[in-house]
């Protein structure tokens, strides 16, 4: 009997070769991801739970990405905390403004294929774009991990996506893992890793299998997962062995799901107020007026998603009254967005261009909305409340739709 | 005999406690703001030993922990949901919150019913009715039963 991507990660990292999904077993953390909102409980929990020392400093990493800059005065109470955790616990992973969480632990080589990872945020699932096993946790947990090193888990059965075929033009990952999001439900695949394959999959740059690995957790789903290839190696700054070209679902493997999916078949779609499972087509949702829009985040705050904007704009302006706000995810990315005349070609449109974080997309610092106000944003939620009062409008899309929305004022097809 | 507070589906956990409560130095000061954008009125009216009854995939989106900790601060004995988010249910368990998974409570009950809750049998009775639960895993059981994950840890360490 073959096995999925998630079973062979998994007996790998526990040494047990005959475990499938629905076993329960205890595994080894390879890293942890902890940002600045949930630092100060977890540092709470693990003095409360008596423990005097990391299991592993080198394998802890700190990152402060919701809150920077602070917005308000008790935010800086959070990099206190932190600071003095980081101190005396001895670790070194501390990023204080380098970009979001999960663009940098790819980015940064924290996260290699076939490791297990936990984050204290459920947008933990992106690594999988790597291959990693990687899931959200909350601060209790992440607790015992930084004393323990191990945490149980059942290991999940798995959904698998094929996708096949060229995505039309101006289509993206994004809208791919829409759709999908809209078929499964908001809770399609709860308890279950979605494993990606097919060609169009294989196509796709690392970026845009991030995107869709950072949004499996708007099924449900506990991971995401595709198969380490060259761009995966590239990116991870290692070379590909037997090791990473091995985690692939066999085709006698067990799947409680098998969707397949023709690329053709993809449109630009949108996830509608507040649902990320409310998916329509673009052009049925046409003509709304709209009063801001989003490039960035976790999700799409990659350069290609930003040059992608930067084509569209190149020589347009956004329209009046419309205010474009754009983030890079990572410092490195906004360098490398300055380099090659992107952030020249979007600031020229009238682009509003802010440091990488997470601020817009938690409805933190900056691009606050209030009621009766429509967004069109690249990122993962719309739940109600999340970018300023809960009568705010929140449009969910891939880069190469909010570009062209930015310049119409109202929902367009890009 | 607890009052029943019934939520639809896919209740998330900005719903639960939105973002910006998340930096109250306490859960004791956030959740005054439980279900805040639901019912405002949710944190004055709950009284210890209530339940909360859903529908499907209750607690979906972030990871944050704040959103059982700040209903167990309310004194909330239970969330009886016909199934949960993953990142929820887990910490519930940890913090020693009951989240129980009743496919059939939440389609016979209304707002404001009175229920009571026999853990140990995972029985509820309400109206007359009695309506069967699904019993844990093991694992989680375990942590439940010993208070949550600091006790089950420290019960290791001994």
């Amino acid at each position: 009997m073959g096995a999925t991507i998630i079973e062979k990660i998994i007996r790998r990292n526990t040494g047990l070769p005959e475990v499938k999904a629905g076993d329960i077993v205890t595994v080894q953390v390879d890293r942890v991801m902890i940002h600045d909102i949930f630092i100060p409980f977890v540092a709470d929990k693990f003095e409360e739970m008596g423990f005097t020392r990391l299991w592993d400093p080198d394998k802890v990493v700190l990152i402060y990405d919701h809150l920077v800059p602070a917005s308000q005065v008790d935010d800086t109470r959070h990099f206190r905390v932190g600071n003095a955790f980081a101190e005396k616990y001895g670790m070194t992973h501390v990023h204080r403004s380098d970009g979001i969480c999960h663009q940098l632990m790819p980015e940064a080589g924290y996260v290699k294929p076939g490791n297990v990872v936990f984050g204290t945020d459920s947008h933990t699932t992106t690594y999988g774009c790597v291959g990693a096993f990687s899931s959200g946790i909350g601060y209790t947990e992440m607790a015992g991990i930084l004393g323990t090193g191990t945490l149980w888990i059942r290991i999940p059965p798995t959904i698998r996506v094929n996708i096949n075929g060229t995505l039309p033009e101006n289509v993206t990952s994004k809208d791919v893992i829409l759709r999908l999001i809209g078929d499964l439900g908001a809770d399609g695949a709860t308890y279950q890793a979605l494993e990606f394959a097919g060609d169009t999959i294989e196509s796709m740059s690392l970026a845009s299998r991030m995107t869709m690995a950072n949004m499996a957790i708007e099924g449900g789903a506990k991971c995401a997962l595709f198969t380490p290839d060259e761009k995966t190696a590239e990116f991870c700054g290692i070379s590909l062995t037997e090791a990473e070209t091995s985690l692939v679902g066999d085709p006698d493997a067990e799947y409680v799901r098998v969707l397949n999916y023709r690329a053709e078949d993809f449109v630009p779609v949108m996830a509608c107020p507040s649902q990320v499972d409310n998916i329509h087509p673009v052009a049925e949702l046409a003509g709304t007026k709209i009063d801001q829009v989003f490039i960035g985040s976790c999700t799409n705050g990659r350069l290609e998603d930003l040059m992608c904007a930067a084509r569209i704009l190149k020589g347009k302006k956004v329209a009046p009254f419309v205010k474009l706000i754009v983030t890079p995810a990572s410092r490195k990315i906004y360098r490398e967005a300055l380099a090659n005349g992107t952030m020249k070609t979007l600031q020229e449109a009238g682009a509003i261009i802010t440091h990488p974080g997470c601020g817009l997309c938690c409805g933190r610092t900056g691009g606050i909305l209030t009621d009766g106000e429509r967004v069109v944003a690249t990122n993962n939620r719309n739940f109600l409340g999340r970018m300023g009062t809960s009568k705010v409008e929140i449009y969910l899309a891939s880069p190469a739709t909010a570009a062209v929305c930015a310049i119409a004022g109202e929902i367009v097809v890009p | 005999m607890g009052t029943i507070f019934r939520f639809h589906t896919d209740v998330d956990t900005d719903q639960i406690i939105a973002s910006q409560y998340l930096l109250y130095p306490t859960i004791d000061e956030m959740k005054e703001h439980t279900f805040e954008s639901l019912d405002p009125e949710f944190a004055g009216k709950v009284k210890p030993g209530d339940y909360v009854v859903a529908a499907e995939n209750f607690g979906c989106g972030s990871s944050r922990e704040q959103a059982p900790a700040v209903l167990k601060a309310l004194g909330v004995k239970a969330v009886l949901a016909k199934s949960f988010a993953r990142i929820f249910y887990r910490n519930a368990i940890n913090i020693g919150l009951p989240v129980i998974v009743c496919r059939d409570l939440y389609d016979h009950v209304k707002d404001g019913d009175e229920m009571e809750l026999l853990l140990e049998e995972g029985l509820v009775r309400t109206g007359g009715n009695e309506y069967t639960c699904t019993k844990l895993p093991a694992q989680m059981q375990k942590i439940l039963d010993q208070g949550g994950l600091i006790a089950s840890l420290d019960r290791e360490v001994e």
